[in-house]
């Protein structure tokens, strides 16, 4: 597995001469789980889409190894750079092999057909996702959680060392929001494919990420592991929330407990 | 599970559609309005020194169905490729208002320019097709989120409302031009000549190579342009590059044959429904069955309008019409 380096420098990125993200810099740990938290219109989103090139940003630099991702040939950037975006399109009547077989498109030239490699990459990405029995079915017919186990597989059949995701877990019940991030994270500790997603829950980013990066109104404000990221005081700056942060029972990762202005004071009484 | 991205029932399709094929091929020698013998048929196709009557019949129906065929196999990918590029099921040459652009020019040059020749045609036609593609595309990509599917299509409509308007007013005062618009405008391939093929073919081969080579970076784009950025595709230059495919094609039917509407879209639709999403089936498909479809509605125009005949162009859009307000009402049900 890859050990590339991927980094931005003093990114400034929005939509429409409105300025989203305001000067970030950042480096994404090699083989681990990034997650992007903040508040609402904090920016995450649009840095994880600046990131995965698919908005320009105004200014600043995105490298891979040292070389701006402009200057690198698009299918040749896409072989090492993975990405979800949150609501792709369902082609009418499309099955989950052809699907997850789309996702070979950047190792594709127009005049070579289908190769053994192709197929090979589609079954492995179809057994970690466990979707392999659904092969022939329609993704209209699926649930969410099987569907996004589909998409999820078309980026892994993309075999790529670096995955962005935006939202994987968004319209999920929780129990299909932790198998998808469980799954995520086999991926990331047996192929140790670098992992960078923008999730909304903070308990769960707390728990599956390796490090964090905390935004608010388009800048960096922390990073750095969970447990020592996530506390009170930040969660009070990022979110503009009380709240008290305890250790997860069940992981050990930190806690986020809201205050709100019902129902508090009596445990501590 | 399947080793191999071809769809199961690709043979199968591909079998069938060149045996309706063959049989578009001989009904469209053997049919219209001087019903043809077997002897006759095999006389015109082989036997250069037979002079009967049918025999002749036949032999100038082979233009004819030439021209037809590549026609047909036109539209049907100009119709899959703008159905891609705009990522809307019902897009269709027509609808998007590149028909009426290059009929306009056409008109213009009739009128002003008094041009004959097929060249003169392909040349205004061209033109015409790629300015208004080129404006409507223009259009719907004004305002956030660029071009949207949906705001083609509403660009598509009403600027192929405005310039039909303008074809009328300049058709209107001048009886002259009528008679040499009236014929081609309703969309015929019965003055079909061996130099109009001949003129059709460079253009043919040009939009069908653009069609297979994008194939693949449009089945990519189908699933939104996001996707289709992260797997490396440049969604700008290949909906570019795909729209002139589609112009290209659609505008040299247009200008050799007049504006036939709703095959490019029938074409397909049939073969979506049956194949499944794949662009590399579906685009080598939709112009075989574009050509059937486009053949068979010449034969039926030959068939019901005898002793005279019905022009190509009034069939498909009787048969046409039904079926988009039918698609049209499906998609509504499904979206609800």
């Amino acid at each position: 597995m890859g050990s590339h380096v991927f980094q931005a420098e003093q990114v400034v990125a929005g939509y429409d001469r409105q300025t989203v993200i305001d000067g970030v810099s950042l480096v994404v740990p090699v083989n681990r789980i990034s997650v992007m938290i903040g508040a609402n219109g904090c920016g995450k989103s649009t840095l994880l889409k600046a990131l995965a090139r698919l908005i320009k940003p105004e200014s600043g630099s995105i490298s891979l190894d040292g070389k701006p991702v402009g200057k690198i040939p698009p299918k040749q950037l896409a072989r090492v750079l993975g990405l979800l975006p949150q609501s792709p399109i369902v082609p009418e009547g499309i099955t989950v092999a052809d699907l997850v077989g789309r996702g070979r498109f950047p190792h594709q030239s127009w005049h070579a057909g289908w190769t053994s490699k192709d197929a090979e990459a589609v079954a492995e990405a179809m057994r970690i996702m466990n979707i392999a029995e659904l092969a022939d079915r329609h993704i209209d017919e699926l649930s969410g959680g099987q569907r996004q186990r589909v998409w999820i597989a078309m980026a892994l059949a993309q075999q790529t060392d670096i995955l962005f995701l935006d939202e994987p877990t968004t319209f999920l019940d929780i129990t299909y929001q932790i198998e998808i991030l469980d799954l995520l994270t086999d991926l990331n500790r047996k192929y140790g494919t670098t992992i960078v997603m923008v999730l909304h829950d903070i308990n769960l980013s707390a728990r599956y990420a390796d490090h964090i990066f905390a935004l608010r109104e388009g800048k960096l404000m922390a990073e750095g592991k969970p447990s020592e990221v996530i506390t009170d005081l930040l969660v009070k700056d990022i979110f503009g929330l009380d709240c008290a942060v305890i250790k997860d029972p069940v992981s050990g990762s930190p806690l986020v407990v809201p205050k709100g202005r019902y129902h508090a004071g009596s445990a501590s009484r | 599970m399947r080793s191999s991205p071809v769809p199961k029932n690709f043979p199968a399709v591909l079998v069938i559609g060149l045996v309706l094929l063959g049989v578009c091929v001989i009904a469209s020698l053997a049919l219209g309005s001087r019903l043809v013998r077997f002897h006759e048929l095999i006389d015109g196709l082989f036997h250069h020194q037979a002079d009967s009557y049918g025999a002749s019949v036949v032999r100038k129906r082979i233009s004819r169905t030439v021209f037809s065929l590549f026609c047909g196999a036109a539209l049907g990918v100009s119709g899959s490729l703008m159905q891609s590029v705009t990522r809307n099921p019902i897009a269709d040459p027509s609808i998007l208002g590149v028909n009426t652009g290059a009929s306009l020019f056409v008109v213009c040059g009739i009128a002003f320019l008094h041009i004959g020749t097929a060249n003169q045609y392909i040349g205004l036609a061209l033109a015409g097709a790629a300015i208004t593609a080129v404006f409507v595309y223009g259009i719907g990509s004004m305002g956030r989120g660029g071009a949207t599917p949906f705001k083609l299509v509403l660009a598509g409509a009403a600027t192929s409302a405005a310039l039909s308007s303008l074809v009328t007013a300049i058709m209107i005062p001048r009886s002259s031009v009528m008679d040499q618009f009236r014929f081609w405008q309703v969309g015929s391939v019965g003055s079909a000549t061996w130099s109009a093929v001949a003129a059709f073919v460079p253009f043919l081969i040009a939009g069908m190579l653009i069609a297979f080579m994008t194939a693949p970076a449009l089945n990519a784009m189908a699933l939104g342009d996001e996707v289709a950025t992260g797997q490396g595709v440049r969604t700008g230059t290949l909906r570019l590059v795909a729209a002139l495919g589609g112009v290209l094609l659609c505008g040299v039917t247009t200008a050799l044959a007049g504006p036939i509407g709703f095959v490019g879209l029938l074409a397909t639709h049939v073969i979506r429904l049956i194949l499944g999403p794949d662009l590399r089936f579906v685009i080598p498909m939709s112009a075989i069955s574009g050509a059937v479809i486009l053949t068979v509605s010449d034969v039926c125009g030959r068939l019901i309008g005898s002793p005279g005949e019905l022009e190509v162009g009034v069939v498909t859009a009787f048969i046409g019409a039904p079926i988009l307000i039918l698609l049209a009402m499906r998609s509504k049900m499904r979206s609800l």
